[in-house]
């Protein structure tokens, strides 16, 4: 119940805050209803970032129980409290963390970097992102009405069928990753269709840059792998609401196959975060370097083998099922090949440090941190990829271990490391260096601290999700773990007071100049941030690195010879917004079963998205003196007037 | 579905905005590219619902088997019903590009109505099996069998309330570029579906039977 009240206390401050200062409109017309990829992507990291506090509280509560349940002692949180935390932990990690945030940063850079002036379908964009949001409202909503899944953030049957899990925690679980996923799919389709068909003139596919290629993968990825989710949740689901038998014990169900299902979406997942992690330090190395990125095309072919492979090696999620050597071997050898492509990754990135003017600047500290960090998460996974080895440490605390090492070094790294470089773009305001510093370093010294004694812990044999446990050896390394996770925490309030602070001193960390890092790439050939069409005047591509070519060959985009046109515009609309907050009550009435509520709901969004459909008045017209002012305004800050 | 045809970033009606960047072509280019890339989830979502069946799709649990339960003959009506509604379709197709809006009006009808046969149809087959004990709960063939045929029941339902809306806004806005479009997203959504009825009546029906 602290939760919730802390939770409502917080929407309250914030509802007064903004009725305080008069912002209920500006935040009506300036987000709630934009349909701005920047607006959209901004959204994205702050829901981020707010579930990631929760999250990161369950990850809390874990360590606290964990350190302390040693027989006799039963800890705090009794067992079925503690199922729910695990679960909820790992829901809200991976689809209201990590997602939100990559595709956040997505949103931020893609079209800016491939020079256009927004999403393909920004409309679809704004509605992606509210029934993401109304995904992770629905997970909350168990805090307060009836409880979580005590699952396993996976949920494999029988256990979450209605036999072994009467109430609605699994319910919650299917409904919000259903809501949230249709979301995700639809970006998958958007930034495809985005990258592949609004490219600048002369960005063909071996000139993007590095980020719009793994936001290029990650999105066949999405498409490809999100609607063997919905299928499978929506069977589930079906075993639940009608009695169904796929995965049930009786009448001829295969809980394999719910497993199977599961990880040939799952596995593709972890590359959907991973990649675009990937992109980030691509760009972060090659501008803090002063270089181009090193071995550009060894990194486009390394990137397409990750996301061709990561469909072939899910099966290595359950070694143990029993499926046979050669099957076991097959997917084991598949698992250490994708080793090949990432050990590319890593040296190209070395390589372009080497004899680099390296800057040390706060993405460069993430950046760092990650190589080392995830190279040796990458040597546990090629451990686990053995199936000898996985019959052993299978459900271990080494695989939590492990995964814990590859997800926060390499998708929390570079989601930071994406969050401090392209903060000053999407909002014109730098974050401050100290307190960056100050959370890199916590954050990278509480996750060895939090996280090294979990592999050893996995090698003296405890396993995954214990709510007590009866040796008195674990204990020690437990507590150093819950050590670690205090140092994260204050890591993590770093990262809180370096955004509010540097919000509080916007007027001395303004960026002026639209380039604060001396980019490379097309998002620094503009103001910070961005006006609403990005560029008035398409850029021409010629090399990799557009943007550095045209700075070393004088000008670029500053010079602008021809007048100012007119730049046609789509409107903000609150469809999206109303869609997604209808999907809520959606979601809610099919957890409860309650189904008036369900008809209701369903009815007002298709009303919804008729009432936008037959609007004709979609669009409007930016005037060729308005643009023009606003580039005068922004060569004046750049000083190239 | 339609969603993608929505409001565009470059994109106008040059006729209307002089300050035009991208013409209607391009702006049907892109929606059209997109809603392909639609499809291929669907293709997924659906290629997904087939391994599932080849996996259950004989677990009878001591149930009624495939070979006991499907009418050969009607599901072969059905199907030609269905390829009908495809054939008409075309019809629609061809009409509107000639700008002839009765004749578009008409045809759409045509489909819709040999749509609505066809969901009838399949309504009335999953009823008597219910009626005979072979529901969704009987067994994991079943399961399967139901939410298979179901899902694509569900895409031809859809079908139809999209041929509704686009009825209404043939007949509010005739055959503007917008509507043009829309008609050929519906077009491609509904051939789609044959394609995918087909490997239903062979995997399921044809295969279940022998």
């Amino acid at each position: 119940m602290g939760a919730v009240g802390g939770g409502a206390l917080l929407v309250l401050a914030v509802a007064a805050a903004i009725t305080y200062y008069g912002r209920w409109t500006w935040l009506w017309s300036e987000y709630l209803t934009s349909v701005d990829h920047k607006k959209i992507g901004i959204m994205y990291v702050l829901l981020g970032l707010v579930m990631l506090l929760r999250g990161f509280t369950d990850a809390v509560m874990m360590r606290i129980q964990q350190s302390m349940s040693l027989d006799p002692n039963p800890g705090y949180l009794p067992p079925h409290h503690y199922d729910q935390v695990f679960s909820a932990h790992g829901v809200i990690m991976i689809f209201f963390v990590a997602m939100p945030l990559v595709v956040g940063l997505m949103n931020i850079a893609v079209p800016l970097q491939i020079g256009a002036r927004d999403v393909a379908f920004p409309f679809l964009n704004s509605l992606s992102f509210w029934l993401t949001f109304s995904g992770a409202m629905l997970i909350n909503a168990s805090l307060v009405f009836g409880e979580f899944a005590k699952t396993g953030w996976a949920a494999y049957p029988p256990l979450s069928e209605l036999s072994f899990s009467p109430d609605v925690g699994v319910d919650y679980y299917i409904w919000g990753l259903q809501i949230s996923g249709i979301g995700t799919l639809l970006t998958g389709v958007n930034f495809l269709a985005t990258i592949l068909r609004m490219r600048a003139p002369g960005m063909n596919m071996m000139r993007m840059p590095i980020f719009v290629w793994t936001a290029f993968c990650t999105n066949v990825l999405i498409v490809a792998a999100f609607p063997i989710l919905t299928v499978t949740l929506a069977l589930l689901g079906l075993d639940r609401y009608i009695g169904t038998h796929f995965f049930t014990n009786d009448g001829g169900g295969e809980q394999m196959m719910y497993v199977n299902l599961f990880w040939a979406w799952g596995h593709p997942e972890v590359y959907i975060l991973v990649l675009p992690a990937f992109g980030v330090f691509s760009e972060v190395v090659a501008t803090f370097s002063g270089k181009p990125i090193f071995g550009y095309k060894s990194m486009v072919w390394a990137t397409v083998a990750i996301t061709f492979f990561s469909f072939v090696v899910w099966l290595h999620h359950f070694f143990t099922m029993g499926a046979g050597a050669n099957v076991n071997a097959f997917f084991g050898i598949a698992t250490m090949i994708i080793a090949v492509p990432t050990g590319v990754k890593m040296f190209n990135w070395l390589f372009t440090m080497f004899r680099g003017r390296v800057r040390f600047s706060v993405p460069m500290l993430w950046s760092i941190g990650f190589i080392i960090t995830f190279t040796i998460g990458g040597m546990t996974g090629v451990l686990l990829a053995m199936p000898g080895a996985d019959f052993v440490l299978h459900n271990s605390l080494f695989l939590i271990a492990h995964f814990h090492n590859t997800i926060i070094g390499g998708v929390v790294f570079g989601m930071f490391a994406g969050i401090n470089y392209w903060f000053p773009k999407a909002t014109g305001i730098r974050l401050s260096e100290p307190l960056g510093r100050a959370s890199f370093w916590c954050w990278l010294v509480g996750f060895y601290v939090a996280f090294m004694p979990l592999y050893v812990l996995g090698f003296m044999g405890m396993t995954r999700r214990l709510n007590h446990y009866p040796n008195p050896e674990w204990q020690p390394w437990l507590i150093l773990a819950a050590v670690g996770v205090a140092i994260i925490a204050v890591g993590i309030l770093c990262t809180v007071l370096q955004i509010v602070y540097s919000i509080w001193k916007h007027e001395e960390l303004r960026d002026t100049t639209g380039d604060p890092w001396d980019g490379r790439t097309l998002e620094w050939a503009t103001s910070s941030p961005p006006p609403i069409y990005n560029f008035a005047e398409t850029p021409q591509v010629t090399e990799i690195d557009a943007w550095a070519n045209m700075k070393a060959n004088g000008g670029g985009m500053f010079v602008r010879s021809t007048p100012y046109e007119g730049i046609h515009m789509p409107k903000n609309t609150p469809a999206g917004l109303l869609m997604g907050l209808f999907s809520i009550g959606l979601g809610f009435g099919l957890v409860w079963h309650i189904w008036w509520m369900v008809g209701v709901s369903a009815i007002a969004m298709i009303a919804a998205l008729l009432v936008r459909l037959f609007d004709d008045d979609i669009a409007y017209i930016i005037p060729a003196d308005e643009v023009k002012d606003t580039e005068m305004r922004r060569l004046a800050g750049a000083g190239q007037s | 579905m339609t969603l993608l045809d929505l409001p565009e970033a470059h994109s106008l009606h040059a006729k209307q905005h002089p300050a035009a960047h991208e013409g209607d072509a391009e702006l049907t280019e892109k929606t059209v590219f997109g809603f392909w890339l639609y499809l291929m989830s669907d293709v997924v979502l659906f290629a997904t619902l087939f391994a599932v069946f080849a996996v259950v799709g004989r677990n009878y649990a001591g149930g009624p088997t495939g070979q006991e339960l499907f009418d050969l003959p009607y599901v072969l009506i059905e199907t030609a019903v269905l390829l009908a509604s495809s054939v008409a379709f075309g019809f629609v197709t061809l009409a509107a590009q000639d700008n002839r809006k009765q004749a578009t009006l008409l045809w759409m009808a045509l489909t819709f109505a040999i749509g609505a046969v066809f969901i009838v149809m399949e309504v009335y087959e999953f009823h008597h099996l219910i009626q005979e004990g072979a529901g969704p709960d009987r067994s994991a063939f079943l399961s399967a069998y139901f939410t298979l045929v179901g899902t694509h029941g569900l895409h031809v339902f859809t079908g139809l309330f999209w041929m509704i809306i686009s009825g209404i806004q043939l007949a509010r806005d005739g055959l503007a570029a917008t509507v043009q479009r829309r008609l050929g997203l519906l077009g491609l959504f509904w051939h789609f579906l044959d394609v995918i009825w087909i490997v239903v009546f062979t995997e399921v029906y044809l295969i279940g039977v022998l």
